[in-house]
């Protein structure tokens, strides 16, 4: 095949940073042609579909603390996961995390209903992040204990999780004034967290995930347990021969990252939800999964990918109002997103040279 | 537990295992050539999609599964241009194909959801449903079970005695080997990575055509994880994948047991059971983790570049 090619594929002497940066980028405006093309099979001049879906909604500051609104969650699951990531330990399970802690904070929330004392809140959201916590704890242990592949027991996991909360606002935790539908009561105010500003939903978990950002970048760029996790995810052999004590990285990872997703959960129904119902996450966490890929699983760059990756689900709700199409098209740009970053990828390791045209980088690959 | 009762559920395992048979035996062919493919959720959701607008639009439940497998393959061959030719992470390019496959079948079927079709229905076998108890559990399922147990048959034939079975896992065991003997270790791998496609796609048909015919969102449940499961648990043995499919399958079907035997639980509950026996499962067999690792396709989930 390569005598038709013109440019021949080189393994580049070491991985390009320049390319690293670049590819998102890239992603992104290959996402854009492509959703373009998308929109005009369907009928609807691509120009203004993609207005509707990426500018529209942030319009106005009702449409930025909504942005907001998705950032929070979708930042705190990321953080969590990239700790995981980091040590190349495949935690599919903010989900189940997410939902837990949503469950778990919503039991006690509801059990706390008639508790009206500013600690109500802070026990919930405590309440909340450690079933999360445990909930991670679980895979740790199948992992740690058994070796069990974390990528299935944690996917395992998150189905279980979503099964015991619609079994929960089926069941005990159903509003007994709640005509049929399978909702909880809702939160009293002592456990709602308290909105940054009265006339949107705006509330300050976002702070949370600011803060979350803060102590991770720190935890991974200045303490030992942070160069350990490295270490283990680049060579786990290497990591090993140092005497790192890797299941001890795989607890801490783990933990981290579920205590994380439950705080995101709890805040999501002490938030703009305020009670338990079955729709607690419109898949948070395996969107943050793209987030940590697509921000390089730096902390900015994760920021970024959050806000980027916030505004395709509003973008989804604005093209269903505005051009009728089934929101689920959100879905649709969270994965090509993904899609071509990954192909873009290989321009990390390697590069198209022209044929003929010697180099002496690939040498010694 | 009297003998209709016993007959229905072992009737309805089998209809319960065929999608979880049908998966882990393309994941198993893919593995095999040394391609850990996650994506197999998102395979599954576009092939029962595309298998039942296919059915909507055209009234054939042939050219719904065709379109079904058609899906399967065309997402499987995005997978391998990513993870064979580009080298890209297998784990990170897996769930890509789950993402991307459980948005866009989300997407199509957005409009197909609450469509009633008439579905794929039984096929008595001539002569063979007449047996006593065993044609009623046996040969009286759709045409889509039989097709099945013959792909089931032709995968076993193919790694027992054959050269193409060959290649394959000495692709997987050792593609630099592969290469020198001459076999091409991209082609075989994209076959095998088509071929699970195609059984995923099918898969999704099945669901969509056949055990519950109609679509709605997610409606995979997580098969596609569980049969990968299926294949670590069936360390890579065909006939293996075959017992583990219809174990789980039985293992999904318990509330019909549950409910036949009088006992009221919450479906949501019951719901859990194959997710909870996955997980013991795959405790089980890490507590045999030596054999496990030893049956594993030593280049599993490596990708390979060649010179070019």
């Amino acid at each position: 095949m390569s005598f038709l090619m013109p440019l021949r594929i080189e393994k580049r002497a070491s991985d390009s940073q320049v390319m690293a940066v670049l590819s998102p980028l890239m992603a992104m405006i290959l996402t854009l042609v492509t959703g373009a093309a998308v929109f005009a099979s369907l009928g609807h001049a691509p120009g203004e579909a993609l207005y509707t879906f990426f500018i529209l909604p942030l319009s106005d500051v009702y449409g930025w603390t909504e942005l907001g609104v998705k950032v929070a969650p979708l930042l705190l699951c990321a953080m969590g996961l990239m700790v995981c990531f980091k040590a190349k330990i495949w935690n599919i399970g903010a989900e189940g995390q997410f939902i837990i802690g949503a469950l778990g904070g919503g039991y006690l929330a509801l059990e706390l209903a008639a508790f009206e004392s500013a600690w109500a809140l802070p026990l919930v959201l405590f309440f909340g992040a450690s079933c999360g916590l445990a909930w991670a704890a679980l895979a740790a242990f199948l992992k740690t204990r058994f070796a069990a592949n974390e990528i299935l027991t944690t996917i395992m996991l998150n189905y279980i999780a979503l099964n015991l909360l619609l079994f929960a606002v089926h069941g005990p935790l159903k509003d007994p004034d709640g005509y049929s539908f399978p909702e909880s009561a809702l939160f009293s105010d002592f456990t709602m967290l308290p909105l940054i500003s009265e006339d949107y939903r705006l509330n300050i978990s976002v702070f949370f995930a600011l803060a979350a950002v803060a102590i991770i970048w720190t935890l991974m760029a200045r303490t030992f347990i942070g160069f350990q996790i490295s270490v283990l995810g680049e060579d786990a052999s290497a990591a090993r021969f140092a005497g790192f004590k890797e299941k001890r990285l795989v607890w801490f990872s783990l933990l981290v990252c579920g205590a994380l997703a439950g705080l995101a959960g709890v805040s999501e129904v002490s938030g703009p939800i305020g009670q338990l119902n079955p729709y607690v996450s419109p898949g948070y966490g395996y969107t943050a999964i793209i987030v940590v890929f697509l921000g390089r699983m730096h902390p900015l760059g994760m920021v970024g990918a959050s806000m980027l990756l916030a505004l395709t689900y509003m973008g989804g709700e604005m093209v269903q109002m505005d051009l009728s199409l089934p929101k689920s098209i959100t879905g649709l740009f969270q994965g090509m997103l993904l899609f071509y970053l990954l192909a873009c990828d290989f321009l990390i390791g390697y590069r198209f040279v022209a044929r003929g045209h010697l180099t002496g980088a690939s040498d010694g690959s | 537990m009297d003998l209709d009762l016993l007959l229905n559920v072992l009737f309805a395992t089998i209809r319960t295992g065929t999608p979880l048979l049908l998966i882990a035996l393309g994941e198993l062919v893919c593995e095999k050539s040394g391609v850990l493919n996650l994506g197999q959720e998102g395979m599954v959701l576009m092939g029962a999609v595309s298998g039942f607008i296919a059915t909507v639009l055209t009234g054939s439940l042939l050219l719904g599964v065709i379109a079904g497998m058609m899906a399967g393959m065309l997402m499987s061959f995005l997978f391998g241009v990513l993870a064979i030719t580009l080298v890209s992470n297998q784990v990170a390019t897996g769930l890509a194909l789950t993402i991307f496959g459980t948005g866009l079948s989300a997407f199509l079927g957005a409009s197909y959801v609450g469509v009633g079709i008439e579905g794929i229905t039984a096929w008595n076998l001539p002569f063979l449903s007449e047996i006593p108890l065993l044609g009623q559990v046996l040969f009286s399922q759709d045409p889509l079970v039989y097709l099945s147990w013959s792909i089931f048959a032709l995968v076993y034939i193919c790694f027992r005695s054959t050269r193409v079975g060959l290649t394959v896992r000495a692709v997987g065991e050792n593609p630099e080997a592969a290469n020198a003997l001459g076999m091409s270790v991209f082609t075989v791998r994209y076959l095998a990575v088509l071929f699970g496609g195609a059984m995923a796609g099918l898969a999704g048909a099945y669901l969509s055509l056949a055990y519950t015919p109609l679509w709605s969102e997610g409606m995979s449940a997580g098969r596609g994880w569980i049969a990968l499961a299926l294949v670590v648990f069936a360390s890579w043995k065909v006939q293996r994948v075959m017992l583990g499919a219809y174990l789980f399958g039985a293992a999904s079907i318990m509330h019909l047991v549950l409910q036949g035997m009088g006992f009221e639980i919450s479906p949501n509950i019951l719901a859990m059971l194959p997710y909870v026996a996955t997980i013991l499962v795959l405790v089980v067999i890490a507590s045999d983790a030596g054999r496990a690792r030893l049956s594993a396709p030593l280049a599993l989930g490596q990708p390979y570049r060649p010179q070019w």
